[in-house]
């Protein structure tokens, strides 16, 4: 049986599930349901200084896109830090770590951008004996225009500077929490560890309009006529998150930094997606919050029966082995050639490879033979796009085919070769050319 | 007791009973489901459904525009190929048509329920008055449209589209023809025909005579001489009588007079049925008159068909609908004898049947079938009368591709013509197809 316990910067828990900082885990009632149902940690809803706390609006706080039959794709939420006097959360995170000493429990923080603030707030968080603490420099949406969340990850100076404070004044591990809402995510992560953090989250939520009320003009979700962007999460986001993640983790100056992976992880699968990718363990917020706690059953079995299947006993056995696949465009093997193959006994005959093929691609796939319905591909025009096997309603009944050396591509006309050849040396390039030279 | 009355009887059920038996088969779909529905369309290319469909309705696109929200959009994308959706909803074997078409049958054996959500489109467009079409000014033409059903109907409606003035003819009292008259009371409830003729009717420029019956108060020739051109969708107004000893006595009822009477009456509690019937025929009549005595509260329902189950008309569908409402099918039974006291009948005898050589030969033994009613459903027929020297072949009016007759100026569609499939939606396809040709002869 594969053992899934996980330990991230010394933060030791029963799996690699955690839920991330955000409305689910914003009091103790919400966490010990959380912990009950499995969950191996939890990042306590950001806190905010001592004080009057934030408020929030007293409208809709979420939006939604919807795929077939409402299966929710992406939520956007415009709601703030914990609404909750700081003293009551620090109690509660007390009482709920003494209860449940083997679950992580990790307190994020978003104070001002100012050194005082922080070192004010770390002891009375330590004093909690929470496993750590997560800067909170992601949130895009409110906090952002008072100088918090987002507003300081998008600065790599600021994200140093407040790092560097945190591990000056706490002896807790500093998770960094980085907003993809930036062009190269890859310059708060150095930032964040050159400032000493011991880890990087990411990513917190995109910015997002999740829609417009075409009756009312406005945008949604809307309090009372109007809208603001929101944090984009959900599925939907789980492909941005995933090159982000693998960004940072092959980038030479942050390789080897440990990764809280968060964006989109809503089954088993995904999860060991962003392990692979690097992630250290991974956070989740909108499948919870769309399907209740009892989501992380499908994902601690479904990621021990994987592993089982393929032989990993630990999660360090298969962690990052995606991160080396990870390349430059320039690198990819232009010998490499593929051709979608149509399994006949699979088509069902609807011709959606067809239609996206000859209207949006490359003309490569039949409708009709002999005058009888039927989809078949033309080798002499396939590139291998993928396009087809996109559209397909049916699972593998469209695959890629890989040329062996030897064999003709009937596009070119040219034999297939065993030699990896790339961008970098081919002859259309005329960087290439002067390399040569 | 009166649900075991022997002989002929009305009020066999109670009145909830009644309500319950002739409620709609297929409720319509709520948004909800409707949303969930057409969220299973794929979009084909060049859509096996649509080419399923005797009146190449959109499929894809309709369905498409019902999943984004825009029902009454699906509507005249499906009244742009048949006006007549909202009735081929209903009635159309989507089960041997589209939707044995789709693609979802291969994959999971269960196909879109295109049937279910056309009738979701159509009914929305025509609850909300919603009409599609625009009469031009009148181009001072004028045609003479026989028969106010399926094909008569949407003759009119796309001659009066163009610009003609139509008059239609019909001998009953309410448009609609088989429609009206003919479907089964529980796939047409709500009065849907007549509105639906309305809705047909009120793009404007048709004018109907109803109590006009060809061969009896005009001919042919009358028609030409006052039209510029004349469309025959006349249906089969005979039916072929049961051709063995006794069928006078009491109880021998033609199924399709047995379904008019049912679909007309105010209150099906008044209508009369035996307590035990047999039904003669294997094609849709038999089911839906078999259906509807069991509905009617007939204690015994026993369908007779004189050759095997692969060679009924009825779809496998129309016959487990027919099994699940307790008729019992059996095949290969000929009738041979009414069986009748005192002019009332009592049962009547099979003969047991079989193909020898490819011929269906009597085997010489006999059953008897106790009963005290008989709905014969073998056949309907053209009804020649007043149509002077049209060619006809076996049975029906000869048309070619464009609905043209052997006469100049007068074409023919429906079930009265040649090419028929004998269903609502091919005698729509016919009428409005006939329509376009004399458009394009008129112009």
């Amino acid at each position: 049986m594969a053992d899934i316990r996980n330990n991230f910067v010394g933060i030791k828990s029963p799996n690699p599930f955690w839920l991330a900082s955000a409305p689910p885990t914003d009091k103790a009632y919400n966490v010990e349901r959380a912990y009950a149902a499995g969950w191996g940690g939890v990042v306590w809803k950001t806190l905010g200084e001592e004080g009057p706390p934030v408020v929030n609006v007293n409208g809709p706080r979420y939006g939604a896109i919807w795929g077939a039959d409402r299966r929710l794709l992406g939520l956007n939420n415009i709601e703030l830090i914990t609404d909750r006097p700081l003293q009551v959360n620090l109690q509660e995170m007390k009482a709920v770590k003494k209860k449940w000493r083997d679950r992580a429990l990790i307190a994020s923080i978003m104070v001002p951008c100012e050194e005082e603030a922080w070192k004010a707030i770390l002891p009375l968080v330590e004093e909690t004996e929470a496993d750590g603490i997560e800067l909170n420099f992601g949130c895009p949406h409110g906090m952002s225009e008072r100088g918090m969340g987002a507003a300081v990850g998008q600065v790599p100076e600021y994200v140093e500077m407040v790092v560097r404070w945190c591990k000056q004044y706490t002896r807790m591990p500093v998770i960094t929490k980085l907003t993809p809402n930036v062009t190269d995510v890859r310059r708060p992560a150095r930032a964040a560890k050159n400032g000493g953090t011991d880890a990087v989250s990411l990513i917190n939520t995109i910015n997002s309009i999740t829609g417009v009320d075409l009756d009312t003009c406005s945008p949604t979700p809307s309090i009372d006529g109007k809208g603001t962007h929101g944090g984009y999460c959900g599925p939907a986001v789980k492909p941005i998150a995933l090159n982000m993640v693998a960004e940072i983790a092959r980038d030479s100056e942050t390789y080897g930094l440990p990764i809280s992976g968060i964006g989109g992880v809503t089954t088993w699968r995904d999860a060991a997606e962003f392990l692979m990718l690097g992630a250290g363990n991974v956070q989740v917020c909108t499948a919870a919050m769309t399907y209740g706690f009892k989501i992380v059953q499908e994902m601690i079995t479904g990621l021990e029966a994987w592993m089982d299947e393929k032989g990993y006993a630990t999660l360090d056995d298969f962690r990052g082995k995606a991160v080396p696949n990870v390349t430059d465009w320039q690198y990819l093997n232009l010998n490499y050639i593929a051709k979608a193959h149509i399994d006949q006994d699979a088509c069902i005959k609807c011709g959606r490879c067809h239609i996206a093929c000859e209207d949006t691609s490359h003309q490569a796939i039949t409708n009709m033979v002999n005058g009888v319905r039927h989809f078949e591909v033309i080798e002499e025009e396939c590139v291998a796009c993928n396009l087809c096997i996109d559209v397909c309603p049916v699972e593998s009944c469209i695959t890629m085919v890989e040329k062996q050396p030897g064999e003709i591509d009937k596009r070119t006309g040219k034999v297939v070769s065993a030699e990896y050849a790339n961008w970098t040396t081919h002859p259309n390039n005329p960087m290439a050319k002067v390399a040569a030279e | 007791m009166g649900r075991l009355e022997p002989g002929i009887h009305a009020g066999r059920l109670s009145p909830a009973e009644y309500e319950k038996n002739f409620s709609e088969l297929h409720p319509v779909f709520s948004d909800h489901e409707a949303l969930v529905a057409s969220d299973r369309c794929y979009f084909c290319y060049d859509a096996p459904c649509m080419t399923a469909c005797p009146t190449s309705i959109d499929v894809p696109l309709f369905i498409r525009q019902i999943s984004t929200g825009n029902a009454i959009g699906a509507a005249k994308t499906i009244f742009d190929q048949n006006i007549m959706g909202g009735m081929c909803a209903r009635v159309c074997p989507t089960e041997t048509l589209c939707e044995q078409a789709c693609v979802r049958n291969t994959a999971e054996e269960r196909p879109v329920e295109i049937g279910r959500l056309q009738r979701y489109a159509t009914d929305k467009a025509m609850g909300a008055g919603k009409q599609f079409y625009t009469r031009p000014a009148s181009n001072g033409k004028s045609v003479g449209v026989v028969g106010a059903g399926p094909a008569g109907l949407a003759a009119a409606h796309r001659l009066a589209m163009h610009g003609f003035n139509v008059m239609v003819y019909d001998h009953r009292e309410k448009a609609g023809g088989l429609n009206e008259y003919g479907i089964a009371t529980y796939k047409a409830t709500d009065d849907i025909a007549q509105k639906e003729a309305d809705y047909i009717l009120s793009v404007g420029g048709i004018d109907v005579l109803d109590g006009e019956m060809l061969g009896r108060d005009f001919t042919l020739a009358d028609l030409k001489a006052k039209h510029d051109a004349v469309f025959l969708g006349i249906g089969l107004g005979g039916v072929n009588a049961l051709t063995v000893e006794g069928t006078h006595e009491f109880g021998v009822v033609d199924a399709v007079e047995f379904i008019a009477n049912l679909r007309q009456a105010e209150t099906k509690s008044d209508v009369p049925v035996g307590r035990r019937v047999v039904v003669i025929g294997g094609g849709m009549t038999a089911v839906d008159a078999a259906v509807q005595a069991k509905l009617l509260g007939a204690e015994e329902v026993t369908m007779c068909y004189r050759r095997g189950q692969e060679h009924m008309n009825a779809s496998l569908y129309e016959q487990e609908l027919a099994a699940s409402k307790g008729v019992l099918i059996r095949h290969w039974l000929a009738p041979k004898a009414v069986l009748s006291h005192s002019g009332h009948v009592t049962g009547i005898t099979m003969a047991y049947t079989h193909l020898e050589n490819g011929l269906l030969k009597e085997t010489g033994h006999t059953v008897d079938i106790a009963c005290d009613q008989i709905l014969t459903a073998i056949g309907q027929t053209l009804d020649i009368a007043g149509l002077d020297t049209i060619r006809i072949e076996k049975g029906k009016i000869v048309i070619d591709e464009e609905g043209r007759t052997s006469v100049a100026g007068v074409w023919a569609g429906g079930d009265c013509a040649t090419g028929g499939e004998d269903l609502t939606v091919s005698a729509v396809a016919m009428g409005r197809d006939a329509a376009m040709s004399i458009i394009k002869a008129l112009a």
